[in-house]
């Protein structure tokens, strides 16, 4: 039994969003009629475009829903992707077998992370600065390794199963792989022991660490993970693309970001979760597919990943605001504040 | 017609909360003057400083300067008063210059530009004024807190201030910045500024102040000239607070020691610390703020490391720095700070309670949340939690509830060994004795207590032993017999009675 | 110090000795000498053309960007602004044939000081993370600029002479473009170093609890940086349209984080409260000369993003250790 109502829980960002996705889906046609096309949406191949171009998104936002929610940042997995992706290349061309040059750049992706890691819990660098630098740092590596090279010829049923398998017809068989992975990231979120420790870092990291939390470990835990996950992605695109070269990979970080954002997770820490992020992810992808069906660029579509992206932060901070200026007009009590390393000021008490 | 003093504050009250924190105090000072504020931690020093810093406002009484009404709005007003706070660690601008610390917000322009050797030069006048030498041209990073202070010092003359408030300044510092600062105070005298100097250190009081107002329980006790009292009876007017029965300690068999510390040292901060706890024995680390004793603790429980010294825990030596391992064989925790360190403010009563328990709930490696709301209900019904529901954020409980759950958090792990640093800071009355009998319960099941606490009826009520600590190391050691408010105080402040 | 400096202040070489741009100039310096000698040819006219070329636009944004970063936040939003601004550019020279070239920079800086606008007005009113904000405007601007071009590509047979013109010519072997680059930065460091405006960002960066109480008007100064900001990468996108000949719906996608690099690797301080203009064209200047030293050497090009991580690393640890040095001094000196 939970204390807290039904009614309220039902009315989540993170449900809004599914209803969306849902919605987005049943009245796809008549939406891209809107735009003037006859396009098709409520059709199999396009479930399996969209679930298939939204692969390594999903892949990588996993981790970085848990490493935002623990307050930390990484813009490097786009690169760490695409350095994955370049070893896989170099290690199939030395002539390895595939599922050591897979293994080899799931470990080339766990190694950055672990870099990453290392600068941000054991020097105490701040993460978003780190990241930055390992994004040119793993990016460069990618193009130390190939040159400017693309390898091709990857093994044939692999590249199947990265572009054209697919099971019910529409599901990518790729998804065997990213849906038992999103079910694990899911259940270790929200109710391992780890879980509520991310949860309880991203809130408030000093009582994390006076609770007895190994919040250093955790965190550095939560980077090779990004890392590794990013590594899986960089698979995935090498399979999908039938090759790997160092320019495959362009903005994935920040894609992968405003997912996450997107899908209702806190850029303070603490709050959000993993359903509200795949939902985001979906939808991401199925207005991408929809706007592409009806005929319109998608690069016009990032006005709307933005701005729902802008919405989603803004539409809060303005109730909180509204919530603190009532709060204020009561004479007791300060209100509880929730910043992280200085990236934010507050609402201060003394300027109403 | 006597001209009226600096500054006059008459019968101000103050409360956080509904826990009165000011219940009439008053104070005078007048120009040319240094007047100590003397008082137990929690006398109410600091609210009455930050009510004259414009941080805080009165709930009632009145505050004159110079004979005209002033009630700040906020630290501007104070400041174009004339009034400036030199706080214990002053908050400067670190990658900033040291001139361009005292400017800061309203620097010297030559047209649309800032005049930086006007700047250099009024700074250089001012350390003269204040007969220190100190480069204008330094950033701030890694300034010691002395000449951090300085700097303030120096802001504080800048903007013409009339009276300057010290809250503790001397805590941090080491003799011969003392001197130093007690040299800057006569000047500062000599020119007509009017000066509160709050400090523990007696000594101090006698070589600088002109007058001492003490403070206790909010209310000001007693205000006199300095030649007029004694060592011996301004400690009286600062511990002369009610020992009531309050604090039932049921005398329990001591077992053997559960914990023994010896010579643990951190460079800076303490050294040679060595105390011992029993089994079913509550130990009090008595001390002023600044002594060292919640570092220590901190230490003890792995929080931070230490450079020296050895830490063993139910007869297993501890290495420095692992908490994880502490907890697990039974060492507790509740910290100082209960918003900062011990809560997760926003989040429910349950994920506070059950966050240090989690293992025990599992199963199948998920946390239960029946596991959790069950473990919770338990034990907010023991302890009388009173709370809208498991699920409501742990902000909107009461300050003496929202303790109540970071007991909670820790009684849950069954510890041997309970560390608590200041039980019961900013709670009321009712749920203090509520927490003391708690603690008195657990003591009966065979847990060891050890307890850093500033306010003296607690120690001397609840304790069995006391160390008392000052500046870094422990200098007293007093049974429960022979224990007095005067005992403790005296060797806090390194008193000569 | 002595006491003739304590009185008259620290002399020049005491200040260049302490100033953080000196190591990066010093780097500067050094991988363009040791190129040069392993290689005659890497000091040629024409490479240097090309280098300042490539670099003018670049050094322009992070000029802009350092003032986001000594307050403690961050822009993500110039690279789309540049390429908004650069298309809005055309817009304006074409619509009205025959306008000075002056237009184009109106219409781009117009660009950028309204990204800007919105950019401060939703970080210092509404307390949201920079981050996040200029994330989401760089995908609105993106979009928008998506939108307004429509995939159609501007070459240089599309503009107008003098536009063209611009990106070509040079005066004392520097390249307008560059020239403009100088005059921006020569005007941005003193505001920087020397208006109220000014120290008020390096105040909020280094201690923003501290600059609301000493009275900074926190909002405005926000806004104002970031107004500037997008007004050098609205510059920046007329620069670009002259360097390239036109411009497309790619243009300056994926720039901001160089943009970030180079302002890191030139000493602004990523947790704000140090840095200067000088010091991010100087960051800028070595990002591209690593890039164009490598063939010189001939060490495999393709190094240069790897070394520039590196740089980046480095920059922020060394930054890092001071500090924590600084720290630990403080605290063995506090207690006797």
């Amino acid at each position: 039994m939970s204390d807290l109502p039904v009614l309220r829980r039902l009315a989540s960002w993170d449900v809004f969003l599914c209803v969306f996705v849902v919605c987005m889906f049943v009245f796809g046609n008549e939406l891209s009629n809107v735009f003037g096309s006859e396009a098709e949406v409520r059709t199999a191949a396009t479930v399996f475009n969209t679930l298939r171009n939204v692969g390594e998104i999903m892949l990588i936002a996993l981790p970085m829903t848990m490493l935002i929610i623990s307050g930390e940042i990484d813009l490097s997995v786009g690169s760490a992707a695409l350095l994955s992706s370049c070893v896989i290349g170099k290690a199939y061309e030395s002539g390895l077998p595939m599922w050591q040059c897979a293994l080899l750049g799931i470990l080339t992706g766990a190694l950055g992370g672990a870099l990453n890691g290392f600068l941000v819990t054991r020097l105490g660098l701040q993460s978003l600065a780190v990241t930055i630098g390992t994004l040119a740092l793993y990016r460069g590596l990618g193009s130390v390794i190939l040159e400017n090279n693309t390898i091709a010829g990857f093994p044939k049923d692999w590249v199947a199963f990265g572009y054209s398998d697919k099971l019910f017809g529409f599901l990518p068989k790729v998804w065997l792989v990213v849906i038992p992975v999103a079910v694990l990231f899911t259940m270790v979120l929200r109710h391992s022991k780890t879980g509520r420790a991310v949860y309880a870092i991203g809130l408030n990291g000093e009582a994390a660490r006076f609770s007895g939390l190994q919040v250093q470990r955790i965190k550095f835990g939560l980077f090779v993970a990004t890392g590794a996950m990013a590594g899986v992605g960089g698979l995935q695109i090498t399979l999908r693309q039938a090759s790997a070269s160092p320019t495959a990979v362009r903005g994935l970080e920040l894609a992968v970001i405003a997912a996450v954002l997107f899908g209702g997770v806190s850029i303070f820490g603490g709050r959000g979760g993993l359903f509200g992020v795949i939902n985001a992810v979906l939808f991401l992808g199925l207005s991408r597919t929809i706007l592409r069906l009806s005929g319109i660029k998608p690069n016009v579509l990032t006005v709307v990943t933005g701005g729902l992206l802008l919405a989603s932060v803004i539409g809060p901070a303005l109730s909180a605001r509204l919530r603190a200026f009532q709060y204020f007009s009561r004479p007791t009590k300060p209100v509880e504040s929730e910043s992280r390393s200085g990236q934010t000021r507050l609402p201060d008490p003394e300027r109403r | 017609m006597p001209e009226a003093p600096l500054l006059a504050v008459e019968a101000a009250t103050k409360a956080f909360g509904g826990v009165p924190a000011l219940r009439g105090a008053s104070l005078v000072v007048r120009a040319g003057e240094v007047v100590g504020l003397l008082g137990e931690n929690g006398a109410g020093k600091s609210t009455l400083v930050k009510a004259l810093a414009g941080i805080n406002q009165l709930d009632s009484g009145r505050m004159l300067l110079r004979g005209t009404p002033y009630s700040p709005g906020g630290p501007r007003d104070a400041e174009a008063a004339g009034i400036a706070v030199i706080y214990q660690e002053p908050s400067l601008f670190p990658d900033l210059t040291i001139a361009e610390n005292i400017f800061v917000g309203r620097q010297p322009m030559s047209g649309r530009r800032v005049d930086w050797s006007a700047m250099r030069t009024e700074a250089l006048g001012l350390f003269d004024q204040l007969g220190v030498r100190l480069s204008p041209d330094r950033t701030a990073r890694g300034l010691s807190i002395a000449d951090q202070q300085l700097v303030e010092i120096a802001k504080a003359l800048s903007s013409k201030a009339r009276l300057i408030i010290m809250d503790e300044p001397t805590a941090a510092l080491s003799a011969s910045e003392v001197t130093r600062l007690t040299g800057i105070i006569a000047r500062l005298r000599g020119a007509g500024t009017g000066l509160v100097f709050i400090t523990h250190r007696l000594d101090e009081v006698f070589e600088i102040c002109d007058r001492v107002t003490i403070m206790r329980d909010g209310v000001t006790m007693s205000d006199r000239a300095v030649a007029d009292v004694t060592v011996a009876g301004v400690i009286r007017d600062m511990v002369g607070r009610d020992l009531s029965d309050l604090y039932p300690k049921t005398s329990t068999e001591l077992g053997p020691p559960i914990l023994e510390v010896e010579n643990l040292t951190y460079a800076g901060t303490f050294r040679d610390v060595s105390l011992t706890v029993h089994e079913g024995e509550i130990v009090a680390l008595a001390g002023l703020v600044g002594a060292g004793r919640s570092e220590v603790v901190e230490s003890i429980f792995g929080l931070r490391p230490y450079t020296r010294g050895s830490v063993t825990f139910r007869g297993r030596l501890l290495k420095s720095g692992d908490t994880g391992s502490r907890i697990s064989r039974g060492m507790a925790m509740v910290p100082e700070d209960r918003r900062q360190q011990g809560l997760f403010m926003s989040a429910s009563v349950v994920q506070n309670a059950t966050i240090t328990v989690l293992d025990r709930l599992r199963r199948l490696f998920m946390v239960s949340g029946r596991a959790q709301r069950a473990a919770t209900k338990d034990w907010t019904a023991r302890l009388n939690i009173k709370h809208a529901s498991l699920e409501a954020p742990v902000q909107s409980l009461s300050g003496g509830n929202q303790q109540k759950v970071v007991l909670a958090k820790w009684l849950m792990t069954e510890p041997n060994l309970l560390i608590i640093d200041e039980p019961t800071r900013g709670i009321d009355v009712g749920t203090k004795a509520e927490v003391h009998r708690l603690i008195g319960q657990a003591i009966g099941s065979g847990l060891a207590v050890l307890m850093v606490s500033s306010e003296l009826p607690e120690v001397l009520g609840v304790a069995d032993r006391i160390y008392v600590m000052r500046e870094g190391r422990i200098v007293e050691e007093l049974g429960r017999d022979a224990a007095t408010q005067e005992l403790i105080m005296t060797a806090a402040t390194g008193a000569a009675v | 110090m002595t006491t003739a400096t304590m009185i008259s202040g620290p002399t020049w070489a005491h200040r260049i000795a302490r100033a953080r741009e000196t190591p990066v100039v010093v780097v500067l310096l050094a991988v363009v000498a040791g190129t040069s000698m392993v290689n005659s040819r890497f000091v040629s006219r024409q490479g240097i053309r090309d280098l300042l070329l490539a670099v003018s636009f670049i050094a322009l944004m992070a000029v802009g960007q350092t003032f986001v970063i000594v307050m403690r936040h961050v822009d993500l939003s110039v690279g789309s602004t540049l390429g908004l601004a650069s298309y809005v550019g055309v817009l304006a020279m074409r619509n009205f044939p025959g306008v000075p070239l002056f237009w184009l920079f109106l219409a781009g800086a117009l660009v950028g000081l309204a990204v800007g606008l919105v950019n401060g007005v939703l970080v210092a009113l509404l307390k949201l993370p920079a981050l996040v904000v200029t994330l989401g405007t760089l995908y609105v601007v993106q979009g928008i600029q998506a939108v307004v071009v429509a995939s159609k590509r501007i070459n240089a047979v599309d503009l107008p002479k003098s536009v063209v013109d611009l990106g070509i010519h040079s005066v004392l072997g520097i390249p307008y473009l560059m020239w403009i680059v100088i005059f921006v930065a020569a005007v941005a460091t003193p505001i920087a170093r020397h208006t109220s405006f000014g120290r008020d960002l390096y105040a909020m960066g280094s201690n923003p609890d501290a600059a609301q109480l000493v009275g900074i008007p926190v909002p405005v100064r926000t806004i104002g940086a970031f107004m500037i900001s997008g007004l050098c990468a609205g510059l920046a996108g007329a620069l670009s349209l002259s360097r390239f000949g036109g411009t497309d719906v790619n243009a300056g996608i994926g720039l901001e984080l160089s943009v970030v690099a180079a302002c890191v690797i030139g000493g602004v301080f990523i947790f704000g409260g140090s840095g200067s203009p000088f010091g991010a064209v100087i960051g800028a200047l070595l990002l591209k000369v690593i890039g164009t030293a490598l063939p010189a050497l001939k060490i495999n090009a393709f190094w240069q993003d790897a070394i520039i991580g590196g740089l980046i690393i480095a920059a922020i640890s060394v930054d890092r250790i001071a500090v924590v040095r600084a720290d630990r001094k403080r605290r063995l000196e506090s207690r006797r």
